[in-house]
């Protein structure tokens, strides 16, 4: 078997080395950009929303690069993606690749399919093995937000500057991507630590919450490295949306069935009070929550015809209003020039500014 | 430097237009600069140039060749020069040639703001390919519209379907003032649905941008909204004369020279070439600004490291 999956941010690092600790072969498709886009804008139908295009061209530029099978992760709700892994079975079959496609769909009552459907993947594997693999695994996704982290708080002091700062993350990265070992990974952690150290900002930064669907918020391909953009302008972002916490609440919280209202839920309620697919309930609340601690502002990204999301953008300005919190939605589709997104970013930091307190007019300047 | 239309302007001290020019872009966006600098140096020695400052699409660009001290977008810009035009202004319509934008100010401070996303319908660029198809100037356009006493509707969500909506009418027998008056209805009714949705249009209103020459939008504004639309004297270059006030401002709070190139740039040559970087998957497309055969200026890349010509020994 030589399995592959679809990009969503890094992500691909955590499940390469499940699956290879575990003895299976893996090949990663070349990391999103634009010729994946292209193969996928051509192959899929038109109206399909972004995420279905970008993990098209994933599919057909790991096939290319000898893979037989395929892991894609299914869905439930109002929200097309639960239907495109079936989609895209269909048109790479059309294209006439010849591999097998193994979706995992949450567990929602149909438990027994879902570990049916693991077990073909992990094979005859023990137990030991598994629990060994994976906890490789989260401690590689669990490094990789914390090194997201530092160096986010890194550009924002300004301690290291733009091109330092990518080659730093760029090598903790390789080596987070490359270690086999879980010892070697403490280590990796600890020399984190030495290198990213007191990076607290000398001034009080602008500080935004990055709300919306998960896709967009995670994958920097497709957010055109929104994140970093603003921190290399000195503003401070928070991802509402983290892997891991989102692998908690959906994976482990529901397999041993102790699935909660979620704080989020409860401060949408009063706008929304009900799940609308996707993350569209959570941009809501989150923005709530933003605004309760005392975020500056919230980016609300989406792809272009996300029902869901479209819904909480409709609902946000309400938010905005009572709060008192400046949201600004963002769009992404296959843009190539990212200048539109430029003068949206830096009108919405300049307004940002312009409303904080204390604030002198020379931040206008910054250019 | 907008898609459609190139602005320069030149203030004094006092924040005064002292000249100003609106040329054609035509896609020849270092041609119009150098023409419309050219146009401002007649009676001008470089001296006289205290800061510049660049706005809109091509600002990149427009910095690379002037030597600007300041690039700003063109929301903040407009916003300016909106507040310097009417300090109490509260809603700032502003209809350009590609894209359209609406911000909403409060006591001085844009508090909210929208452009349009993925659709450049009721947009200027969309305006003349129509007047151009019905074979009158765009000038006459706005006055045309007023004669219509019985103007007819046409969809206007998205600028192909209205295109085929308005040929329709005409083949069915329609008045061409009619059918203008319906068109400038049609995107007024965009406009207000899609950019200005769910924001809250408070008195005085100021109209900006190219599109606002247009008498007959301005009327279908004031009659969808039924309030008094005001267009300032400057509306075609206001995203100039507002990055030109920040500009003035960066120079005497900071008090530094200005890094203008001078006016002997209209007769330079300047050359442009692009390139995919192919250092990591980003594959960013590095675009270099040469003049004669020196490297000026290089942008594009995600990661900062084409930027580093700053540093290097080429200026």
């Amino acid at each position: 078997m030589r399995l592959s999956f679809p990009h969503m941010g890094n992500l691909y690092i955590p499940i390469k080395t499940f699956f290879e600790s575990l003895g299976i072969e893996v090949v990663v498709p070349p990391l999103s950009n634009k010729e994946t886009l292209e193969l996928g804008v051509k192959h899929s139908p038109e109206f399909a929303c972004l995420p279905l295009k970008v993990n098209i061209g994933n599919m057909i530029q790991a096939l290319e690069k000898g893979a037989n099978t395929i892991v894609m992760a299914g869905g439930g709700g109002p929200c097309r993606f639960g239907y495109y892994s079936e989609v895209q079975r269909e048109i790479l079959s059309d294209l006439g690749y010849d591999f097998e496609m193994i979706v995992l769909d949450p567990p929602k009552g149909n438990l027994l399919k879902l570990v049916k459907n693991i077990k073909r993947l992990i094979g005859d594997n023990s137990f030991k093995k598994i629990w060994f693999s994976a906890r490789l695994a989260w401690k590689k996704a669990v490094l990789l937000e914390e090194l997201d982290y530092a160096d986010g708080m890194a550009r924002v002091s300004k301690k290291l500057n733009k091109k330092k700062a990518n080659n730093l993350f760029n090598y903790f990265e390789k080596e987070i991507d490359l270690t086999v070992s879980f010892d070697k990974l403490q280590c990796i952690e600890n020399q984190m630590k030495e290198c990213y150290h007191d990076l607290t900002p000398s001034f009080e930064p602008i500080k935004i919450g990055l709300v919306g669907e998960i896709y967009t918020v995670l994958d920097n391909f497709v957010n055109m490295d929104i994140k970093k953009k603003l921190e290399d302008w000195g503003v401070y972002v928070d991802k509402s949306i983290s892997l891991t916490e989102w692998a908690n609440t959906n994976l482990l919280l529901r397999l041993l069935n102790i699935h909660g209202e979620k704080n989020t839920e409860i401060a949408a309620r009063p706008y929304l009070n009900h799940f609308v697919g996707g993350h569209g309930l959570q941009s809501v609340g989150n923005t709530v929550l933003y605004a309760n601690k005392k975020f500056d502002g919230v980016l609300h990204v989406l792809p272009f015809t996300c029902m869901p999301e479209i819904i909480a953008k409709s609902i946000l300005p309400a938010v905005s209003k009572k709060y008192n919190i400046p949201v600004l939605s963002l769009v992404m589709d296959e843009h190539a020039a990212d200048i539109g997104l430029n003068t949206r970013l830096e009108a919405f930091v300049d307004l940002l500014c312009k409303r904080k307190e204390g604030m002198k007019d020379e931040i206008l300047f910054r250019s | 430097m907008g898609s459609v239309s190139t602005n320069l302007v030149l203030i004094d001290k006092k924040c005064r237009v002292v000249k100003k020019i609106y040329l054609k872009t035509r896609g020849q966006p270092i041609k119009a600069i150098q023409k419309g600098l050219d146009f401002l140096g007649k009676d001008l020695r470089d001296e006289n140039i205290a800061g510049v400052g660049t706005t809109g699409s091509g600002r990149m660009l427009a910095a690379a060749l002037l030597g600007a001290d300041i690039i700003k977008n063109e929301i903040t810009a407009h916003a300016i020069a909106g507040i310097k035009f009417k300090p109490e202004v509260s809603t700032i319509i502003e209809i350009g040639g590609q894209d359209s934008k609406i911000i909403i100010l409060r006591k001085g401070i844009v508090v909210d703001f929208a452009m349009n996303t993925i659709c450049a319908a009721g947009t200027g660029s969309f305006l003349d390919r129509q007047a151009e198809r019905l074979g009158i100037p765009i000038e006459e356009f706005g006055s045309l519209a007023l004669k219509s006493r019985n103007p007819v509707r046409i969809a206007g969500r998205c600028a192909v379907f209205a295109e085929s909506d308005m040929i329709h009418k005409q083949q069915i027998g329609h008045n061409i003032e009619d059918i203008i008056k319906g068109l400038c209805e049609a995107l007024v009714r965009n406009y207000l649905n899609n950019v200005a949705k769910g924001k809250e249009l408070k008195d005085p209103i100021l109209f900006q941008g190219g599109v606002a020459a247009n008498i007959g939008i301005k009327k279908a504004f004031e009659t969808a909204l039924n309030r008094k639309i005001n267009i300032p004297d400057n509306y075609d270059v206001m995203g100039a004369y507002g990055v030109a006030i920040l500009a003035k401002e960066k120079i005497e709070q900071q008090k530094i020279k200005t890094s203008f190139r001078g006016f002997s740039s209209k007769d330079t040559s300047f050359n442009t070439s692009g390139f995919e970087c192919m250092g990591c998957s980003n594959h960013c497309e590095i675009i270099e600004i040469r003049s004669n055969g020196r490297l000026i200026s290089r942008w594009g890349d995600r990661c900062g490291k084409w930027n580093e010509w700053q540093n290097l020994d080429v200026i």
